[in-house]
């Protein structure tokens, strides 16, 4: 199986407080990997690193076969995010956003018009292609935000709490999304604080205190703690925490 | 060359839509060139005065009529008493008294000598200063009048008098608009385009757009000329508007050459606009980024000579004009269009500026980062 990220004790330091601890771990092509934990627990810490927005104190990392320290920029044109923060241009309309977004990322023009289309199709925002974003409800913006995080084909992409928010009826549509785009050959690197949706993952790892407490199967998890639910499995684990919010 | 048409493309179409920038750019240097240079004006008329008339002569009611007829003073009434007219100062009805004593005429004539006494209101420093002088020198001329008046002309030997011929160089008329518009005109560009730029970059950090264009492989100068550009085109279509206004409202047509005028702002735009982003790098919300860049601004503008003359400054003032790129565009802006100077007598000053853009920009890329 072909890894696409491969984590070394990687690390990040404030002064005193450790916000991610020594995390090693590997990622492989296609999975949709689930990534727990807590609030405060170094999640989004550790996926800012991976996606070249903050620098590790120590440890090593390759993502998509490039090295996070010296080839951030090739590491860039390979991944796609996707953060907390709603973050598409308000003030654009749908295909204007699709439109900059495909033009950063270096696709030709009639490759921008066809994805888009397509996009704006599987969507079903046939209607709403001239409309600002920020019109649009949060759960239509939260799928075009990630279609658009996936526009350039990037070999794996990162959500940062995707569905926070969102109605269970627009969550399942979301993860149809994820799914489609994990059959495409795209890695999904999620965090969710939603248990049922860490079910769909195919494994996943559980952070706690800045550390990876877990990382199994959702099954092998339920096995290795005796639960029957994932839930079970995070109060446990979660439990120990020290840090909160 | 591609990712800067897409950059430019998306900061255009934010500007055009945005409904409260757009107009404000237009409206801003329309309005602040009608209204700044009627108010901003160094002129001192009606000064409020009191006179205190002892005499009730033929000589002390022609200089009365003398003061009044010049304009600058408005006279609010005859006292008494020198007592009564200060009690007029101090109910801040009057700025100026002036007491003639009783025998002014006789000892005048007599005498061939007397004096008159003048209070000044000075809290109001400019008013009282320059209502000082005005009367001093109405009184000095009436002096002369009298003198000429008085003496036997001589047949031998006339005294040797001097006059100070003076005129007034590239403003001959000391009119105060043509002094003040090119220096408004160059705050105006400075306010739109530092305050536009910062406000604009700092905005994509708090709606959290700038995370969602760092994880691209966009480069970091790309990015950034993305953003000065547009701002830069503003700059100049703000200044273009404004010497449209200043023309057809206050009639001034640039002396020197309008291409000399762009060239030197071209510069300048870049020198703002780096202020602007470093500001921008700096501030994490809207709010911080207002308030160090009115801060800036402020200095910029009080200490930059445009209401206040930079040789008349102390010296440590001196050294702040100096390190301020706005003291360079109002003194080049009044040069190319009151002097018409030519492109070697601003060398200095385009150097200057230049270094400015060079530092501020280089400063600001350094410190714009796309990781933490």
């Amino acid at each position: 199986m072909e890894t696409v990220i491969k984590t070394h004790e990687l690390t990040k330091r404030y002064g005193d407080f450790i916000a991610a601890n020594a995390i090693s771990l590997e990622v492989y092509k296609g999975e949709i990997f689930g990534f727990l934990g807590a609030n405060g627990a170094g999640k989004t810490t550790a996926m800012r690193m991976l996606c070249g927005l903050s620098t590790p104190s120590s440890g090593s990392a390759e993502i998509a076969g490039y090295d996070i320290y010296r080839q951030t920029e090739q590491v860039k044109k390979n991944i796609g995010y996707m953060s907390q923060k709603f973050s598409l241009y308000e003030d654009l309309t749908v295909m204007e956003n699709i439109r900059f977004f495909g033009g950063i990322y270096g696709l030709g023009s009639k490759d921008i018009r066809l994805k888009g289309q397509a996009l704006i199709k599987q969507l079903g925002l046939e209607s709403e292609e001239k409309k600002l974003v920020g019109s649009l409800p949060l759960g239509w913006k939260q799928k075009l935000a990630f279609s658009v995080a996936i526009l350039h084909s990037p070999k794996i992409v990162f959500l940062d709490e995707p569905t926070g928010g969102v109605d269970p009826l627009t969550r399942r549509q979301f993860w149809d999304l994820i799914y489609e785009a994990a059959d495409r050959g795209i890695t999904i690197f999620v965090t969710t604080h939603y248990m049922d949706e860490a079910e769909y993952c195919g494994r996943l790892s559980i952070m706690v205190d800045g550390n990876v407490k877990a990382l199994d199967t959702p099954s092998a998890l339920k096995e290795q703690y005796h639960a029957t639910s994932m839930d079970d499995v995070f109060y446990e684990l979660a439990r120990g925490a020290k840090r909160s919010e | 060359m591609r990712t800067i048409k897409y950059l430019l493309q998306k900061e255009f179409r934010q500007i055009f839509r945005n409904k409260a920038i757009l107009p404000l750019i237009l409206v801003v240097p329309i309005v602040q060139l009608i209204i700044l240079p009627l108010a901003a004006n160094y002129e001192v008329k009606n000064i409020n005065l009191s006179i205190v008339d002892h005499d009730h002569s033929a000589y002390s009611r022609q200089l009365i009529s003398k003061i009044t007829a010049s304009g600058y003073f408005r006279l609010i009434g005859y006292n008494h008493s020198y007592d009564a007219a200060f009690r007029a100062v101090e109910s801040d009805k009057s700025d100026l008294v002036l007491e003639i004593p009783n025998g002014f005429e006789r000892n005048l004539i007599r005498e061939q000598h007397e004096k008159v006494f003048i209070a000044v209101n000075a809290i109001n420093g400019v008013k009282a200063n320059l209502g000082g002088a005005y009367l001093n020198s109405i009184i000095r001329d009436y002096n002369m009048d009298v003198r000429t008046r008085l003496t036997i002309p001589s047949k031998t030997a006339s005294v040797p008098v001097f006059e100070i011929s003076a005129t007034n160089r590239f403003n001959p008329l000391m009119n105060y608009h043509l002094f003040m518009v090119p220096g408004i005109l160059a705050f105006l560009v400075t306010m739109i385009g530092g305050y536009l730029c910062a406000l604009n970059i700092v905005k994509e950090k708090e709606v959290g757009t700038i995370e969602q264009i760092n994880v691209t492989p966009i480069r970091k100068y790309h990015f950034i000329f993305g953003k000065l550009l547009p701002f830069w085109v503003i700059g100049m279509v703000v200044f273009s508007l404004g010497l449209l206004v200043s023309w057809l409202v206050y009639g001034i047509v640039p002396k020197g050459s309008i291409v000399l005028l762009y060239g030197f702002l071209a510069v300048y735009l870049l020198a703002v606009l780096g202020f602007g982003l470093l500001v921008s790098t700096f501030c994490e919300t809207q709010q911080q980024a207002m308030f160090i860049a009115f801060f800036f601004v402020m200095i910029f503008i009080l200490m930059g000579g445009l209401f206040t003359s930079i040789d008349s400054m102390p010296q440590w003032a001196k050294v702040i004009a100096a390190l301020n790129p706005v003291t360079y565009m109002i003194e080049v802006m009044r040069m190319i269009v009151l002097k018409g100077s030519r492109f070697a007598d601003i060398i200095p000053h385009l150097l200057k500026v230049l270094v400015f853009a060079l530092v501020l920009n280089s400063w600001a890329i350094l410190n714009y980062r796309k990781t933490n």
